[in-house]
């Protein structure tokens, strides 16, 4: 309850994490809003129905929010002009405003429970943070928006918040790195998800970082991490001791 | 969302350009043709010729029996391990029919050009029209060839959104030289270049757009003008595949005896990953292409043997540095260079 999660990939694609999380909170019951920012909803629906959970279904009973930035940016560019009472949660793209206000409302007003619902604690999953940036807002804002986030999420309504951003060792890419840097010390939990350092193999794809962070509640507590390998498949990702994969076993 | 980054003189990239057009003809598919640079016009006079089935399987197979001729029956003597490994194939070897072969020193014929229904859109002829979409801060170039995607996309109903149309077709986008200067956008001549998110944001609503209806698209960009190296990281992550072409015109790797038999590299930088968990990932990620007098062909890359007794100590260094930059392919999967240096 009220823990922030980051989700974090260098050199490779941690989107497995995404579907995983999203898959795992609607089996428990928890009421999701997912900002999905990079890809559309049918990529996630199929994916999750591989993984045995219907997005559809959970929309239309009203557990999952679903924003589909891809979607939400065409309708604010060539709609219509939008009526006054509900302005587009991607606003900030139109430069007339230049933090992220409308997105967080957006968030806000998903996860607040309404009287019929009977979901446990909210979620907020968002997918991914870094094209935020790359859509010209501000680092500063990006992060007060997650800071907003995680006071009305996590503090308020108990809930949890995941969020995936990419990183690379020698990025050139301050702003992105800035972000990164900023979250991790806020993060209860950090997956990093890291492509091999030895380069390419086809039976391990990459190796996952899991760092509890024990010192952000303790003083003197020390963070435990721990390292294992994976495998995607088509359904299900396998986890091993490094060195032991199936392939070398 | 395919990118590709140009080579160096753009000869190649711009082949592999008329490519996926041409592609586009033969499967019946429209095309949506963009460019700055040469009037779309042009570019579809210059088309490759589709080969046809006969011509085509006939010249494979004159190649494939001079291989053959070659080979050896008897078993190995030394390397007597290698034996029972399947025998490498430089290019697919059943030729499984996926597409259509071209033939580039024939232009296409312009009955067939005719044959399908293309919009083109040639920056010049566009600047002079107002445009009528929020432009939200971006380049009033990309802004324009967004409308007229969309405008495209929903007149033709490649939405989905004419329920009348019987047959549903496919939509070709093809956007040569993109954020090159002559599109107002200084992100290829300057480090710090005034406006850092227009080609951004210009591909993150041309995935949208894609995303939505039935289309498929090339970008070619000269990657190697690009002194930002962030907003390159960006673009990767908004694309859905990254290629980039490497020519060996004017390089030293001409002289290179590892790569006498190519005209230039392939680097696979990311595939896509969409409606799956996993990505299909082949083998190897060594990939080289070569002209041939017909034929433009991407192999893998394999070292000719090294039988030559004077090849000095810096070559073969050379030849082990760039053979390690070349395993160090695809982004979306690792890439590792430290680690093994020995």
């Amino acid at each position: 309850q009220g823990k922030f999660t980051l989700l974090r990939d260098t050199r490779t694609d941690g989107s497995f994490l995404v579907h995983h999380f999203l898959s795992f909170y609607l089996r428990a019951g928890c009421k999701v809003c997912f900002v999905a920012l990079l890809q559309s909803f049918s990529h996630y629906n199929i994916v999750a129905q591989k993984l045995g959970v219907s997005l559809a279904a959970a929309k239309e009973r009203g557990q999952l929010v679903f924003l589909e930035g891809l979607k939400s940016c065409l309708d604010l560019l060539f709609g219509e002009e939008e009526q006054p009472g509900q302005p587009s949660p991607l606003q900030f793209l139109s430069g007339s405003t230049s933090d992220l206000r409308a997105l967080f409302d957006f968030v806000r007003v998903s996860l607040t429970p309404a009287d019929g619902d009977s979901w446990k604690g909210p979620v907020l999953l968002v997918d991914d943070l870094s094209v935020l940036l790359s859509l010209g807002a501000a680092p500063v804002a990006v992060l007060d928006f997650i800071h907003y986030c995680r006071v009305s999420v996590c503090c308020q309504l108990k809930g949890n918040v995941v969020v995936l951003v990419h990183s690379n060792e020698d990025s050139e890419d301050e702003e992105n790195e800035l972000v990164v840097n900023s979250l991790c010390h806020h993060s209860d939990l950090i997956l990093w998800a890291e492509g091999l350092a030895t380069g390419f193999c086809k039976d391990v794809h990459g190796q996952i970082k899991i760092i509890k962070r024990l010192s952000l509640r303790q003083a003197a507590e020390p963070d435990l991490v721990q390292i294992y390998q994976y495998k995607i498949q088509d359904r299900n990702v396998t986890f091993f001791a490094r060195g032991l994969s199936a392939a070398v076993l | 969302l395919v990118f590709t980054e140009e080579d160096k003189y753009g000869f190649y990239s711009d082949l592999l350009f008329k490519y996926f057009l041409a592609e586009g003809v033969v499967c019946g598919h429209d095309l949506f043709v963009a460019s700055a640079d040469e009037h779309p016009d042009n570019i579809l006079k210059e088309l490759p010729a589709p080969l046809l089935d006969d011509t085509y399987r006939k010249e494979l197979g004159d190649e494939a029996a001079a291989v053959k001729s070659g080979d050896f029956q008897d078993s190995m003597k030394i390397a007597w391990r290698y034996q029972n490994l399947p025998k490498m194939e430089a290019s697919p070897s059943t030729y499984t029919k996926f597409g259509h072969y071209y033939d580039v020193s024939k232009k296409m014929s312009p009955e067939l050009c005719q044959s399908v229904k293309w919009h083109s859109f040639y920056l010049h002829e566009e600047l002079s029209l107002e445009p009528e979409m929020k432009t939200c801060n971006m380049n009033s170039g990309y802004a324009r060839l967004l409308q007229s995607i969309q405008r495209i996309i929903s007149q033709e109903g490649f939405d989905g959104s004419d329920p009348q149309k019987k047959q549903r077709n496919v939509l070709r986008i093809g956007i040569q030289s993109l954020a090159s200067i002559l599109w107002g956008d200084d992100v290829c001549c300057s480090d710090t270049p005034e406006d850092t998110h227009s080609l951004t944001k210009f591909l993150y609503v041309l995935r949208g757009l894609l995303r939505k209806s039935l289309s498929a698209c090339i970008i070619t960009v000269p990657a190697h003008l690009i002194q930002n190296k962030a907003i390159m990281e960006r673009v990767t992550n908004l694309s859905d595949m990254v290629v980039g072409l490497e020519s060996f015109i004017g390089s030293e790797r001409e002289t290179n005896p590892l790569y006498k038999d190519y005209h230039g590299l392939v680097h696979v930088h990311q595939i896509p990953r969409l409606n799956s968990l996993i990505c299909d990932v082949s083998d190897t990620k060594d990939l080289a292409f070569r002209l041939k007098r017909k034929l433009f062909t991407i192999e893998r890359l394999h070292l000719p043997p090294d039988l030559s007794d004077t090849v000095s100590r810096a070559s073969k260094q050379d030849l082990a540095g760039s053979a390690k930059l070349l395993s160090s392919g695809c982004g979306a999967m690792a890439i590792g260079k430290k680690h093994l240096d020995f």
